[in-house]
């Protein structure tokens, strides 16, 4: 019993085979951080530091000039419109893909997500050829008091077309994966379709639709190509908070257009921790790409 | 009306088919169809084929024209490859502050084009915090070149190919990787031969939704690149020219020739997709 083997002096430290060394690991984490730094944190605290370079009264006082305060309805008014019709359009839609089977479904898919291929200046210019003054539709508009382009309702429909895609693009895959089931069941036991929609669809689909009308809200205030492209820019009027950023920076209005851009940084820094809080609490009821 | 509906529709007992689909089909229609529509007969039928590539055969235009595409897939390569490597970071290390980090990834889907226009600006003009230390250490100019469009495009299209790939990784089966490094691979044959085939497809996705992106984007490119004619204009900014100068014509062969590049761009990106799950699939 005294030949035992020798004991190896040290063993070499364990490292599993599916992970990076030590060294690589935190060079990787290193690098992506100082890139996220570079291109993401750093414009953000730009964003603020340019606001408030004249103090904070200065920067609040832009927001309360007349145009900053139309900008900031305008802008309002327009996702008060625009989210909820959008909303609406999403649960049609994916009630009607996700629940019946027909022809041309795929087709009906690639024709919801084209704007989201299409640039925002060309979805502009889209309804200045519809509604502007060099078509028959726009004349006549015009004529009956109810203009388009250069007016609310062009500003409107471009950022519907922008943000169309974001609600049905949440609930279909969501409702897809839920099946048809519960809601037959509803049915077989004598509920109305509505009924059947309210109390068994809607709290299923509720934070997926919440998620989709969280990211459409913030686009629909922030876009800035399609809106700039049928706004004609009327100072008072037609002007929302991201065109309003373009005008104090041309005008070299600096604080005033980095306050304005301030509040929008807010907007998106609420976006962004609602929809964590979102994927974190309700991953199950998220569509699958946002469940990590 | 039951024995039509019968062929475009299969039976079933499920109520608001009627409602959902009309609601669908005219919002589509209203938003999307026609306008898309107008814009296609108002080029081929209004303004001809022939008109559109006079308008688009001129220097300034294939000009604009190649700095945008050139510039989206600059921006959109460095996102493909960036992109796979921070949601590897993401899914399998642990660091302080990965949840903020990984929240952050979407910061360019929830800010405002402008907003990250004029910022980026303020940091990478000549005398901002990056663009004065870049001036002096390198000589190098960003804002009001070339390099601050890829940097504004690079933004834009940074969250697309993460949160494609994010859910693969989290897929793939630890015992695909210990049975290459029993097999003798080394760590970086694994990930090269083994994981990265695995996440083409998906990254590929958001490749090409980068790129349908940044073709187009629009508000945070003007800010920063000066746009100088036929050096730092990109097309959709000639098209916005074009509509202040009431030139319709003009403006719609931009936006078609755009539509049409784009269109072909993706077709090839679905292929070699198509092309890279097959190969998976046969592996």
């Amino acid at each position: 019993m005294t030949d035992t083997p020798a004991i190896p002096a040290r063993p070499r430290p364990f490292r599993p085979a599916t992970t990076e060394p030590a060294l690589v690991k935190w060079s990787l984490i290193g690098l992506c951080l100082a890139v996220l730094t570079v291109l993401l944190f750093a414009p953000l605290y730009a964003v603020f530091d340019e606001a408030l370079r004249r103090g904070w009264a200065f920067a609040l006082a832009s927001l309360s000039e007349p145009d900053a305060q139309s900008a900031i309805r305008l802008t309002l008014l327009v996702a008060a419109i625009t989210v909820p019709l959008n909303a609406a359009f999403g649960i049609a839609a994916a009630w009607a893909i996700t629940k019946f089977d027909w022809r041309g479904k795929a087709w009906v898919i690639t024709f919801i997500d084209l704007p989201f291929s299409i640039s925002p200046v060309v979805a502009g210019l889209l309804f200045i050829l519809m509604f502007g003054a060099n078509s028959a539709l726009g004349m006549w508009l015009v004529a009956n008091g109810l203009p388009v382009v250069f007016a609310v309702p062009g500003i409107v429909l471009a950022t519907m077309f922008i943000t169309f895609p974001f609600v049905a693009r949440e609930l279909i895959p969501v409702m897809l994966e839920q099946g048809r089931a519960e809601e037959e069941a509803a049915l077989t036991l004598g509920a109305s379709g509505w009924r059947t929609f309210l109390t068994v669809t809607l709290p299923n689909i509720r934070w997926a639709l919440l998620y989709g009308v969280l990211l459409c809200n913030a686009r629909a205030m922030g876009e800035f190509g399609a809106v700039a492209v049928v706004s004609g820019k009327i100072r008072g009027q037609t002007t929302t908070m991201p065109l309003m950023i373009e005008m104090f920076y041309n005008e070299y209005l600096s604080v005033a257009a980095f306050t304005m851009a301030g509040v929008l940084a807010l907007l998106a820094l609420v976006t962004l921790t609602l929809k964590s809080a979102l994927e974190w609490r309700y991953a199950d009821q998220l569509a699958a790409t946002h469940r990590h | 009306m039951a024995a039509r509906t019968f062929s475009v529709r299969a039976p079933t007992p499920m109520p608001g088919w009627g409602l959902s689909f009309g609601i669908m089909l005219t919002m589509l229609s209203v938003v999307v169809l026609i306008p898309m529509a107008v814009l296609l007969w108002r080029g081929f039928v209004g303004f001809g084929a022939a008109g559109m590539w006079e308008v688009v055969n001129r220097p300034r235009v294939w000009n604009a024209l190649e700095l945008s595409f050139r510039a989206a897939l600059i921006a959109s390569l460095f996102n493909l490859v960036f992109g796979v490597l921070l949601a590897w970071v993401l899914v399998r290390y642990r660091f302080p502050g990965k949840r903020i980090v990984d929240a952050a990834v979407d910061l360019p889907f929830a800010l405002p084009t402008a907003v990250a226009g004029i910022a980026l600006t303020a940091i990478y003009a000549p005398n901002g915090m990056f663009g004065s230390a870049l001036m002096q250490s390198f000589g190098l100019r960003v804002a009001y070149t070339e390099i601050g469009i890829w940097i504004a495009l690079i933004f834009v299209g940074l969250p697309f190919v993460v949160r494609t790939v994010q859910p693969v990784i989290e897929e793939i089966d630890r015992e695909t990787e210990e049975a290459s490094a029993t097999l003798g691979a080394s760590r970086l044959r694994t990930l090269t031969h083994v994981i990265l085939p695995m996440l083409a497809p998906a990254a590929l996705t958001g490749f090409a939704l980068a790129l349908a992106r940044s073709v187009g984007e629009y508000g945070s490119v003007i800010f920063i690149a000066g746009n100088l004619p036929n050096v730092t204009e990109i097309a959709p900014l000639l098209i916005v020219i074009r509509l202040e100068e009431f030139d319709y014509d003009g403006a719609v062969a931009i936006a078609i020739a755009m539509l049409v590049i784009s269109f072909a761009l993706l077709l090839a990106i679905n292929l070699i997709q198509i092309w890279s799950r097959r190969r998976m699939g046969a592996a």
